[in-house]
């Protein structure tokens, strides 16, 4: 029986290139993402037809999220959390067909995606507000005998950012395939023993498609989590007085 | 890349001889894969997100948006107009019926003078021929006096002239006639 991280494991496609599994869902995301899109919104219909309204509450609902956190302003990174959120959620439901690779199960890829978000309010912070950027890390109204604290606070907060962001994505992803496979695999074992054990093999099933479909909610809960959190942190950049 | 870097990661429990798995997020030598390919994937859908599917989805959007609120409008100037046109018909009604209040006033104060002025004119002339009557009436019962008083003369003498075989004279008889009540 296969072991349940073997689903993670990085196979290479093409060596030369580097393009791997994991290289092959990103690619697929994206064509299953921009195809999806372009085809659902082809009839630019006054009056949608269910595919066009899919497309269309996913643009409201990002939209939304970006606007009530951020503000107007923050609608100019629209595209940036639109990417990010369409990303994540595409990547994670592909995860959920069996046999298919999860791309965020990776945690050097939820790293990078979250150091994309902080790196974005990094620059933009100090290309928008220059110095006045780091006022982040100085609350207003606090003693000034307690400011070297807290400021050491709000930076080790602020870095412990992207590291929450990415670990959070990465370990429910992981560890939701994970238990899958795990009570699939007693399934299996079950079975395979014989007797009064392969009676019980059901009640290992029933738990797998409970988890299944916990699975998914986790999979849109936590693109919507990483999306949340990304409005939040780029509102810092645009108002990074608290 | 399956170099056999058994080191720290254990073996499998079974099936000895096959590659080592590890613990495949924890690989390093895998990373730069994965973070040039997501590099390459993401810019791509940017890219194209930015510049071909959000501009179309949010122009349908839009234009969904700028027709509703031009249809709203439309809407709102002809019920605006419909109104214009109900309060002018109002107006035209009550304008036609104060015209017409006038109108019938007019014509019955009309018709009640011209009724005035022939009533009058009937009046008049029956007045006119009532004392021209009158006149004709009183000239002739002047003349029949005039006549009366003659015969009553002649008569007089005549009966004189009979009883006492001579006729008086006619001064004797005006006398007498203009003796009131003899």
């Amino acid at each position: 029986m296969a072991s349940p991280i073997e689903q993670f494991q990085i196979k290479p496609i093409i060596p030369v290139i580097n393009f791997t599994n994991s290289s092959l869902f990103m690619v697929g995301a994206v064509a299953v993402i921009v195809g999806g899109l372009m085809l659902a919104t082809r009839k630019r219909a006054l009056v949608p037809g269910r595919a066009q309204s899919v497309a269309e509450v996913l643009h409201d609902f990002v939209a939304g999220t970006l606007r009530d956190a951020a503000g107007d302003e923050g609608m100019k990174f629209f595209p940036l959390v639109f990417s990010l959120f369409m990303f994540v959620l595409t990547a994670n439901l592909l995860g959920m067909i069996p046999g298919f690779f999860t791309v965020t199960s990776h945690v050097i890829v939820t790293f990078s995606l979250a150091i994309l978000v902080i790196g974005t309010v990094i620059v933009y912070g100090f290309v928008k507000h220059g110095t006045h950027f780091l006022g982040l890390f100085v609350p207003s109204g606090v003693p000034a005998w307690l400011l070297p604290f807290i400021v050491v606070i709000e930076l080790i907060s602020f870095l412990s950012r992207p590291i929450s962001l990415s670990l959070r994505l990465f370990a429910n992803m992981l560890a939701g395939h994970i238990a899958l496979k795990v009570f699939a695999g007693f399934v299996v074992a079950l079975l395979g023993a014989g007797g009064a054990l392969t009676i019980l093999a059901p009640l290992p099933l029933l738990m797998a498609v409970a988890l299944m479909a916990l699975e998914f909610l986790v999979a849109a809960l936590q693109a919507y989590v990483f999306t949340v959190l990304t409005c939040i942190y780029l509102n810092d950049a645009l108002h990074p007085g608290h | 890349m399956a170099q056999a870097q058994t080191t720290h990661a254990e073996t499998e429990a079974h099936g000895g001889a096959h590659e080592d798995i590890g613990f495949p997020p924890f690989k390093t030598e895998t990373f730069g894969g994965q973070v040039l390919w997501l590099a390459i994937t993401f810019v791509a859908l940017y890219a194209l997100l930015s510049k071909l599917v959000l501009p179309r989805l949010s122009g349908i959007i839009e234009h969904r948006r700028v027709t509703i609120a031009g249809n709203l409008d439309e809407a709102a100037a002809m019920k605006s107009r419909a109104e214009a046109a109900g309060a002018a018909y109002e107006k035209a009604l009550s304008e036609a019926k104060t015209r017409a209040q006038a109108l019938a006033q007019e014509a019955r104060s009309q018709v009640s003078s011209e009724t005035e002025a022939k009533r009058k004119a009937l009046e008049a002339d029956l007045g006119k021929r009532l004392s021209e009557s009158e006149a004709v009436i009183a000239q002739k019962k002047a003349e029949a006096m005039a006549n009366v008083r003659g015969i009553a003369a002649e008569t007089a003498s005549a009966i004189v002239e009979r009883l006492t075989g001579k006729a008086p004279a006619p001064q004797v008889v005006e006398a007498a006639l203009d003796q009131p009540n003899a």
